[in-house]
């Protein structure tokens, strides 16, 4: 069995976040850029999958500041190859680069076809579109998306999957291999790997490197403007120490009949 | 008619959901102020009736086929995109929710035209459409002009106040569309939450713990205080995520929408996904690191400090107060 998971960097919120001097954009100059939390579900989901069919795993991410350690991370991990792909920049927006993948990975030897191919059903930068859904249409897979559990049964040729609805609810669903899907969550939390197994897959120098082939051509939305919100409403800050605040809030607890 | 302003009406459990209600209203506005009709797509398999509670549209286009009874997002855009390719409407508004979320992914990829993300206002400036939209878990906000369209956009829920239920539609035209009658994917069931745990919808009082916490060591810090003011604990994404809580308590998209007399969010940013479970809460007091976090914006009271010890304090004030 073969499983592609597509892997993507994202700006980091835990960090101050500026817009640049166009006006339109975040500026970039002092960002870190993280693994997009959703795609990291995708590569365990797919790493779980491996560990119970013996599939392989090809992981492939757009180059991208600090994305070839989030790749040597995944070659710590476990996974087969990992390929960076190169031209495709950060800013694209989720339409241009699936179209840009949705050209390039056919081109890739042994990427595709794939049974499963997994990649995270959003980011915090998708304002465009989705890029699994985008991609999963542009390749003619079948596609679900907030997936969360996935079991495989390469005999049968399908997948039983666990889609999330609201309310803690979970549809279960059966899914036509070859399928796209994008996933939300695992049954557990992304694996810990030591910092000693990344740092040996780095020495390895197993990143492969691909160069994007241009797709359809796909025009950016026409953005006017970026700022931080300007809230109609905002809480009473309250200020001092600890123990002082603590106080305060016991106090606004107990006029309220709430102690 | 081409241009027309349409908005997919959502079902969940067999009914209408709320969120296609704030997409009516939202959606009749527009309409109006760009001098077009407003339509509603109704999918489904012997479903018609649910048409007649779909009122401010001026019509209800309703498709009706086997595979739509529980339609997955695939075969819903493929009802949808059938209808749009025809009949070329301006934007199609869809309700951001775990209900509808494929088909709002797969849509606009069939018709090849934009999603327009995250929207929290959409309005008609000089007859054309312009969006607001929360980028980067509610850190930014971005405008965008969205052009003659067609487009698709992905309505946040609460963004709007709901249309009012039960008024019958002036029409519900029946249309029909070709459809694959095995469209790849099949729901076998759905599964409800594991009974036993603490019904969170149902507490007075709610500690909701967040990222922030940073570790699971740190929730004991948390059912201290819940328990001092006899409410629960309960969590944001990444503390599910982790398996620190089970999934029963998790509020917000994929979670569930409380209401409590007080909750109070320690540790959690505030992404639209936690704000559109808890923003409805009597009382809000929100604790975090970052003074610019989100949920600030909807939070009653702040404070910009560690959560763990603003909560262990919290819990020896109040049981102080209560002898």
């Amino acid at each position: 069995m073969r499983i592609l998971v597509l892997m993507k960097m994202v700006p980091d919120i835990v960090e101050e976040l500026e817009v640049a001097g166009d006006g339109t954009s975040l500026d970039r100059e002092y960002l870190r850029f993280i693994v997009n939390e959703r795609d990291d579900y995708a590569l365990e989901q797919a790493l779980l999958l491996k560990d119970r069919l013996q599939a392989t795993v090809t992981v492939v991410a757009p180059a991208a500041p600090e994305v070839d350690d989030i790749l040597n991370t995944a070659l710590a991990k476990g996974v087969d190859r990992v390929i960076r792909v190169s031209g495709i920049p950060a800013t694209s927006g989720a339409r241009a680069t699936a179209s840009a993948l949705a050209a390039t990975l056919p081109g890739i030897p042994g990427a595709l076809p794939a049974d499963l191919v997994l990649s995270g059903c959003q980011a915090i930068d998708d304002l465009d579109g989705f890029t699994a859904p985008i991609l999963a249409t542009a390749l003619g897979l079948p596609y679900l998306g907030l997936v969360s559990r996935i079991t495989v049964d390469p005999g049968a040729g399908k997948a039983i999957v666990g889609k999330e609805y609201p309310a803690g609810v979970t549809g279960r669903f059966e899914v036509v291999l070859p399928a796209f899907l994008g996933v939300q969550g695992c049954e557990k939390p992304p694996r810990y790997v030591p910092v000693a197994k990344v740092r040996a897959a780095m020495a390895s120098g197993r990143i492969e490197e691909v160069a994007a082939v241009s797709g359809p051509s796909v025009p950016p939305l026409d953005v006017t403007a970026m700022g931080k919100p300007q809230e109609t409403g905002h809480a009473e800050m309250l200020g001092g120490s600890v123990r002082d605040v603590a106080e305060r809030v016991a106090d606004i607890l107990a006029a309220r009949g709430l102690l | 008619m081409a241009g027309n302003v349409w908005i997919v009406a959502e079902q969940w459990k067999g009914a209408v959901s709320d969120a296609t209600y704030e997409l009516l209203a939202l959606g009749r506005g527009l309409a109006d102020s760009l001098g077009v009709r407003l339509e509603a797509v109704l999918l489904g398999h012997g479903a018609r009736g649910l048409a007649e509670s779909l009122g401010p549209a001026d019509a209800v286009l309703y498709v009706d086929h086997p595979t739509l009874a529980d339609a997955t997002g695939l075969q819903a855009s493929r009802a949808v995109a059938a209808l749009a390719a025809t009949r070329q409407p301006r934007a199609i508004l869809v309700p951001s929710t775990n209900v509808s979320w494929d088909l709002l992914g797969l849509l606009p990829a069939r018709l090849g035209v934009p999603l327009i993300n995250f929207c929290r206002e959409v309005q008609v400036v000089d007859g054309a459409l312009q969006v607001r939209s929360l980028l980067y878990g509610g850190k930014m906000t971005v405008t965008v002009a969205a052009g003659a369209g067609p487009v698709v956009l992905a309505i946040l829920p609460g963004t709007v106040t709901a249309a009012a239920r039960g008024v019958a539609p002036a029409a519900v035209d029946d249309v029909s569309v070709d459809l694959p009658d095995d469209p790849g994917v099949r729901l076998i069931e759905y599964e409800e939450p594991e009974a036993g745990d603490v019904d969170i919808t149902q507490q007075d009082v709610l500690v909701a713990v967040g990222r922030g916490i940073s570790s699971e060591s740190n929730l004991e810090v948390a059912e201290d205080l819940a328990t001092a003011l006899g409410g629960a604990v309960c969590g944001s994404r990444p503390v599910i995520d982790q398996g620190w809580l089970p999934l029963g308590r998790q509020v917000g998209k994929s979670g569930v929408t409380v209401k409590p007399r007080l909750y109070v969010a320690a540790g959690i940013s505030g992404a639209p996904e936690h704000l559109e479970g808890m923003k409805d809460a009597e009382l809000i007091i929100a604790v975090n690191t970052d003074a610019g976090a989100p949920i600030f914006s909807v939070a009653h009271y702040g404070i910009v400090d560690d959560a763990t010890d603003v909560l262990e304090a919290m819990a020896a004030a109040v049981r102080k107060r209560k002898g």
